[in-house]
């Protein structure tokens, strides 16, 4: 019996919450270690030997130690193949590259103004941090521009990378999710009639409705 | 199939070139002038819809985000050219965990710098002198790490040159030339071995020929 991969951080980390993601959608066992960032256990000496940059998530499997959650995801999917949800990083070099395509346009144009977002919005209140207005109004303005993109994109295509789920719509949930949950931001995908209905399908998937309740569990 | 790619001058898309020179693919620049906004054309939004370069056409095949593409040459062409993914699923892993280093940790900052100091007098945006200082010192705390990866490791992802590596080539020549900020490389020992390595491969000195920076 294989030893379960180890994920380190906490589960409510947008990143940490991609690879719970997938390691879900790929029935891979695994163990969350929890990492206390309140109390700067991700600055320690000790982690920053699995994470240099002091950020979270680290992963292991067996000798093999990794961070980065999107380089994490694909290697869980290309080590653990037959397992889970097959066709989740593509089953051939066409679907994979069209997948790769929109993990990259999630990172380099979803990822940054929605992360700005989410902290300003979701977690700075609870930090009891001052909110940035002007950062806020200029990211919401970005987002909504990527997101009309993505708009036509879902009008021609049922997922972001074709026509079944994959590693691209599924690195979109974690930020999604607090921006429509707790960031007051769920109007931004609504008032787009194919963002919305994608988000409703991606949203309501067994597997992100487990990392929501571990999200839940841990606070 | 002569694989096209549009905005050879610029530097996002010389990751592409220089991964297919390494492949031992051949290829064909097409211009487009980001200078005079053609990235905003409706004909080019058709291919790419964010309106950034490089965006490939293989025949009809169109893919877009360098990083992608070169994943999807890298591997099409596994067998042919230098291996720039690894032998194993364990090497690709550390492979892909130093690429997404490149993407989120190192290129955002030196695509500040660039944008600022080499781009904002051309582009009528004004020059932003604390983007400048922050950009400058978050890169510093970055490569202070990838100092103390590159004593460890001869190239980021382990004893073999890869995508990862080959990622950097870009941004870095800016940052090392018309950036002028040279001596964050040279001042660190193992960053600046590194960098004369993976800049003096014939691939790079090759893509630099044919295409030079636009500035």
């Amino acid at each position: 019996m294989a030893t379960p991969v180890k994920v380190h951080g906490p589960p409510l980390s947008t990143a940490v919450s991609r690879v719970l993601a997938c390691l879900i959608e790929k029935d891979v066992p695994f163990q969350l270690i929890p990492v206390n960032m309140a109390k700067g256990e991700h600055k320690s000496p000790d982690f920053l030997k699995i994470q240099p940059f002091g950020q979270v998530p680290a992963f292991q499997d067996e000798a093999t130690s990794l961070f980065e959650s999107r380089a994490i995801c694909r290697y869980i999917c290309e080590k653990y193949p037959e397992k889970g949800n097959k066709g989740l990083y593509g089953t051939n070099p066409l679907a994979k590259a069209s997948i790769d395509q929109w993990v990259e346009a999630e990172g380099q144009s979803f990822n940054p103004p929605s992360s700005v977002l989410v902290f300003q919005l979701a977690f700075a209140p609870r930090m009891k941090l001052k909110q940035d207005q002007s950062l806020i109004s200029q990211n919401e303005a970005k987002l909504e521009k990527v997101l009309d993109v993505y708009d036509k994109r879902l009008g021609e295509s049922r997922f972001l990378a074709g026509d079944d789920f994959s590693l691209a719509d599924l690195s979109h949930l974690p930020n999604a999710h607090y921006l429509v949950n707790a960031a007051e931001r769920g109007e931004l995908f609504t008032s787009k009639k194919n963002v919305e209905r994608w988000w409703g399908e991606i949203s309501s998937r067994d597997s992100w409705k487990k990392v929501v309740d571990m999200q839940k569990q841990s606070t | 199939m002569v694989v096209k790619v549009y905005g050879p001058v610029f530097a996002s898309p010389k990751r592409v070139l220089v991964c297919l020179v390494e492949k031992e693919i051949e290829f064909e620049g097409v211009p487009l002038d980001l200078l005079k906004g053609e990235h905003k054309d409706p004909e080019f939004l058709k291919l790419q819809p964010f309106g950034t370069v490089p965006v490939t056409q293989d025949g009809d095949y169109v893919l877009y985000e360098s990083r992608a593409i070169m994943r999807y040459y890298a591997e099409k062409y596994k067998s042919q050219g230098t291996d720039l993914l690894g032998k194993t699923v364990e090497e690709r892993g550390q492979v892909e965990n130093w690429l997404e280093v490149e993407a989120h940790n190192f290129d955002p900052h030196v695509f500040n710098l660039t944008l600022h100091v080499m781009f904002s007098s051309k582009l009528g945006i004004p020059r932003d002198e604390n983007v400048i200082k922050e950009s400058e010192e978050k890169l510093s705390r970055v490569l202070d790490i990838y100092e103390e990866r590159l004593s460890k490791s001869k190239y980021l992802a382990g004893d073999f040159f890869s995508l990862a590596d080959l990622s950097h080539l870009p941004f870095t020549q800016y940052l090392v030339g018309p950036i002028g900020k040279e001596y964050m490389i040279t001042s660190r020992k193992h960053v600046n071995a590194w960098w004369n390595d993976i800049s003096s491969r014939p691939s790079w000195q090759k893509v630099l020929q044919l295409y030079p920076a636009p500035l």
